[in-house]
């Protein structure tokens, strides 16, 4: 392997590794958050409980969440650096901007949240966690304008005297058509993740012996999780839906390759659930298809155009010149790798659609008179949050590597970006380390997760009642401490 | 003034607010195992930073986004030919990072020993890497033509880079050992003054070293007069530390790291990475800065932004003012 794959093995593993959990927190926030504030003003222990519950699996979330962040942002420089060069103008300004205006604002008021319980008056303290989220979304809005540049690049110049992209206009960037729709779809996602996590734990609770005292606590909580999951998936699919059309007006071959469709098909192109035949579609056994179904995801109408891959290579290498993906990928050719943006297409709405599903299916059962005793709902309850985790890392997966062989797209392939100095050796012992480090760090979290479900949460303690001048007995031991 | 130099000296603000800030983490971190006696101690030390380390850190986030954005070039050549060292500082971050999370999770003493140790030697690698770097920065280090990095690890492993990483690791233990004085209560609170005094006592003498060095090489009137004050600043410190005023041997080693990364910075200035292959392929503030109209962006948003940050980190510190010790800590017993 070159160091271009070995960079682009190194920033998959550590990109998907990093959304495994940032959905988790981006949505968690807001459900605290809520949970905070639904005890405020209700005074009903539940809520505390729950709110004190989450909090602790969230933040061992957290944790991860921002320690791999930080790969991130050093990677691009690292392994990416002919890419920062010709980028830089545009794409450093989003990063920094996240920075000053989200990561300040997350990490900080998190620390006042974790340590404030006996330091700030209570309606100041659940205010921590409204602004912690705040910085999710805004840290969100950012990095997701970053990456839509790359999608469809806009508000900038080529200069062919520096030889790189210049910005033009901050706020085409901002608010880039790809970014309006794309944000969205990845916060509700989000929103709904966190939610699943929520009902698979307390799901997995309400069907345990040992916790069978605190069983109408764990109801509340995979109740109110179960209700904004299904919320936030219709949002997901309206959402979805529109990044379709947008994505086939900007990168029609990636709407081709999400369907293996080689052939234009004037009207009326069906969707397949799946294929059997041969892996880049070019053959086909036996397919179960929904007819007209890609022409309105596409376009909007049962009868519109989509082009198929053929035709649209043809178009780019008559627009783009001599084949730039043909160098490692084969056929190549402008042509993602079609099995993967196939299948992951459908594996994100469908593993999506049916944790939805079987979140419905929770709500129904646990619905007020039902008192069901079964092992397998608490097994079903703990699948859904890792379906909804696995369906965030197909989406990405098939919006990244459905840009292939570009990273820009339209303007610089994958292979033109990489770090031209950096060694072999270099990005293997990179590529290596990060990859047993996060291994280790996934066996370490698991365990300190599934620990802490199954001790479940603390009995009922009132915190302190403080004012900002501090507490009364300055002596008394802190309730939170490391 | 020029766009550039405003940006220029912004990221030296950021640096600066960056070993300032993490340097006493980094600095408690390392002294974890020489200052406390035992397990009780250890959390007092830990606490002391705990609401606090995550925000100090981002400092280093936004220095290097805003590098990307009004040096793309700087950032590029900078991240990839430190490229190992840099992968030990991330991997030194990341593990430092779980410990403040996850040391208190289970309670058991091998659990809590391999915590210490990922905090301890997460608090020193990159205490060290970063002094290697940035002496290699303004020594210089071959660059082509093409902005390209050509050296490896060995090249900035010389001396000099050697001496930089000294320095940084003594002012951030002495800074360290000031900040576990100022902000706990009780014997820990003692011996940490005493040990700051003689940290500070050896720290200064490499730190003299290092920056007479640097005012030799790049030196200016500027930086010289950032110097002088940088170590006066570090005596004042250290002499506080001596008579027991917490509160200003603190604010002495904070002045001192502030002056000695600005005296590097207006040293430096114009270049922002110097090539020892052939001067003309340095790396300045104009060769490598972004577009006029990047930067008048990004001076905005740090114009509004940056004080609204320095506000609530500083809130944060007030809520949090109180010294902690030992029977602030709930007591949990570790089990074998
Ligand atoms: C849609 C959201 C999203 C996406 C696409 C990414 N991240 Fe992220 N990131 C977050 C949403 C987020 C977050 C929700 O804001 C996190 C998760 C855990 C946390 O602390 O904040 C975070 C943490 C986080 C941190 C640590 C912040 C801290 O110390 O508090 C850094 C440096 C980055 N990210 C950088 C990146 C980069 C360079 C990415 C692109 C390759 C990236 N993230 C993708
Ligand atoms: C703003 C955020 C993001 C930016 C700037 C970004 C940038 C990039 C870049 C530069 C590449 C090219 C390297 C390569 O082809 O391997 C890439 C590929 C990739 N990215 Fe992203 N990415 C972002 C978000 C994400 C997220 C959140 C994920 C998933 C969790 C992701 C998953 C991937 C994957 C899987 C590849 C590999 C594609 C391939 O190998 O062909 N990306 N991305
Ligand atoms: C009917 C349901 C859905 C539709 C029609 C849909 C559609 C899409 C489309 C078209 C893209 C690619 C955008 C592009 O590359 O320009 C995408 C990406 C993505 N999807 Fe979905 N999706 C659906 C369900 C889901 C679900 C259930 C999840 C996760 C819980 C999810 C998470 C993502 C993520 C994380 C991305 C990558 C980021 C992005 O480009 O927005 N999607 N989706």
């Amino acid at each position: 392997m070159d160091v271009l794959d070995i960079a682009r093995w190194q920033f998959g593993i550590t990109t998907v590794y990093h959304f495994l959990f940032v959905p988790i927190t981006i949505g968690l926030t807001l459900l605290i958050a809520i949970l905070e504030t639904l005890w405020l003003r209700t005074k009903s222990e539940h809520w505390l409980r729950l709110t004190k519950f989450f909090g602790k699996l969230f933040l061992i979330n957290f944790a991860i969440g921002v320690v791999t962040g930080i790969v991130q942002e050093f990677q691009f420089g690292m392994n990416w650096s002919d890419y920062s060069r010709f980028v830089g103008d545009i794409f450093g300004a989003p990063l920094a901007v996240e920075g000053l205006l989200a990561f300040f604002l997350e990490s900080t008021f998190l620390g006042l949240w974790i340590f404030g319980w006996d330091r700030l008056p209570r309606g100041l303290h659940a205010a921590c966690m409204w602004l912690v989220h705040l910085g999710t979304l805004a840290s969100s809005w950012f990095i997701l304008a970053a990456n839509s540049w790359m999608q469809h690049p806009v508000g900038y110049d080529y200069n062919p005297e520096t030889g790189r992209a210049e910005l033009t206009d901050f706020w085409a960037v901002m608010f880039n058509k790809v970014q309006l729709v794309t944000f969205p779809h990845v916060v509700l996602s989000a929103y709904m993740t966190a939610a699943l996590f929520i009902v698979g734990i307390s799901g997995w609770l309400f069907m345990q012996k040992k916790h069978e005292h605190d069983r109408e606590l764990h109801r509340v909580g995979m109740r109110f999780g179960a209700i904004i999951a299904v919320i936030a998936a219709i949002g997901v699919t309206i959402s979805g839906d529109f990044q379709g059309k947008i994505m086939t007006e900007v990168q029609p071959m990636k709407m081709a390759a999400a369907e293996g469709l080689y052939e234009t098909a004037d009207s009326c192109a069906p969707f397949s659930i799946f294929t059997l035949g041969s892996l880049d579609g070019t053959e086909e056994r036996a397919a179960l298809t929904v007819p007209c179904l890609l022409s309105f995801l596409g376009t909007g109408s049962t009868d519109g155009t989509v082009e198929g891959i053929n035709d649209l290579r043809e178009q780019y290498v008559a627009e783009y010149g001599s084949d730039p993906g043909a160098t490692y990928y084969s056929p190549g050719d402008y042509t993602p790798v079609i099995p993967i943006t196939y299948w992951t297409f459908r594996l994100m709405i469908g593993v999506g659609m049916a944790v939805v599903a079987g979140g419905l299916l929770l709500l129904w059962l646990t619905r007020r008179k039902a008192n069901p005793r079964s092992r397998w709902i608490g097994r079903l309850a703990i699948a859904l949050p890792i379906g909804a985790v696995a369906a965030n890392s197909f989406g990405w997966i098939f919006t990244e590597m459905g840009r292939q062989p570009w990273v820009v797209f339209g303007l610089m392939t994958t292979e033109q970006g990489v770090s031209p100095g950096v060694s072999v050796f270099e990005a293997w012992v990179s590529v290596i380390t990060l990859t047993l480090l996060y291994g280790v760090l996934a066996v370490v979290e698991m365990g300190l997760m599934i620990r802490a479900v199954k001790q479940g949460p603390d009995p009922f303690v009132e915190p302190p009642n403080p004012t900002l001048a501090g507490r009364e007995d300055e002596d008394a031991p802190l309730t939170v401490a490391y | 003034m020029e766009l550039t130099t405003v940006w220029f000296a912004l990221i030296a603000v950021l640096w600066i607010g960056y070993f300032t800030l993490e340097g006493f983490d980094f600095g408690v971190g390392m002294l974890l195992p020489v200052l406390a006696k035992d397990d009780t101690e250890r959390r007092v030390m830990i606490n002391t930073i705990g609401p606090v380390w995550d925000g100090n850190e981002v400092w280093v986030l936004v220095a290097g986004g805003a590098t990307f954005a009004a040096f793309p070039e700087w950032y590029a050549t900078l991240f990839s030919g430190f490229y190992l060292p840099l992968l030990l500082i991330l991997v030194g971050l990341i593990v430092r990072g779980l410990a403040f999370e996850y040391r208190h999770k289970r309670h058991e003493k091998s659990w809590a020993a391999r915590w210490d140790l990922a905090l301890i030697i997460g608090s020193f690698v990159p205490a060290l890497l970063w002094g290697v770097a940035f002496a290699n920065i303004v020594r210089g280090v071959p660059i082509d033509a093409d902005k390209e990095f050509t050296g490896n690890l060995f090249t900035l492993l010389n001396p000099v880079g050697i001496l930089g990483g000294l320095v940084t690791v003594g002012l951030f233990l002495t800074h360290g050992a000031m900040y576990v004085a100022l902000k706990t209560d009780g014997d820990i609170r003692h011996r940490a003054r005493a040990l700051s005094v003689k940290l500070g006592i050896g720290t200064a003498v490499v730190a003299v070293a290092f920056m007479l060095w640097a005012q030799v090489h790049t030196g200016n009137a500027g930086s010289a007069v950032a110097f002088v004050l940088a170590a006066l600043a570090l005596v004042g410190g250290i002499a506080a530390a001596y008579v027991g005023r917490e509160g200003w041997a603190f604010i002495g080693t904070f002045v001192t790291i502030a002056l000695a990364v600005a005296g590097l910075f207006i040293g430096l200035f114009p270049d922002v990475m110097p090539s020892t292959t052939d001067v003309a392929y340095s790396l300045t503030t104009t060769n490598a800065a972004a577009t006029d109209y990047t930067l008048t962006v990004m001076t905005w948003v740090a114009v509004i932004f940056t004080p609204i940050v320095l506000i609530y980190q500083g809130w944060t510190y007030w809520v949090f003012r109180k010294r902690i010790s030992t029977h602030h800590i709930p007591t949990a017993e570790l089990a074998a």
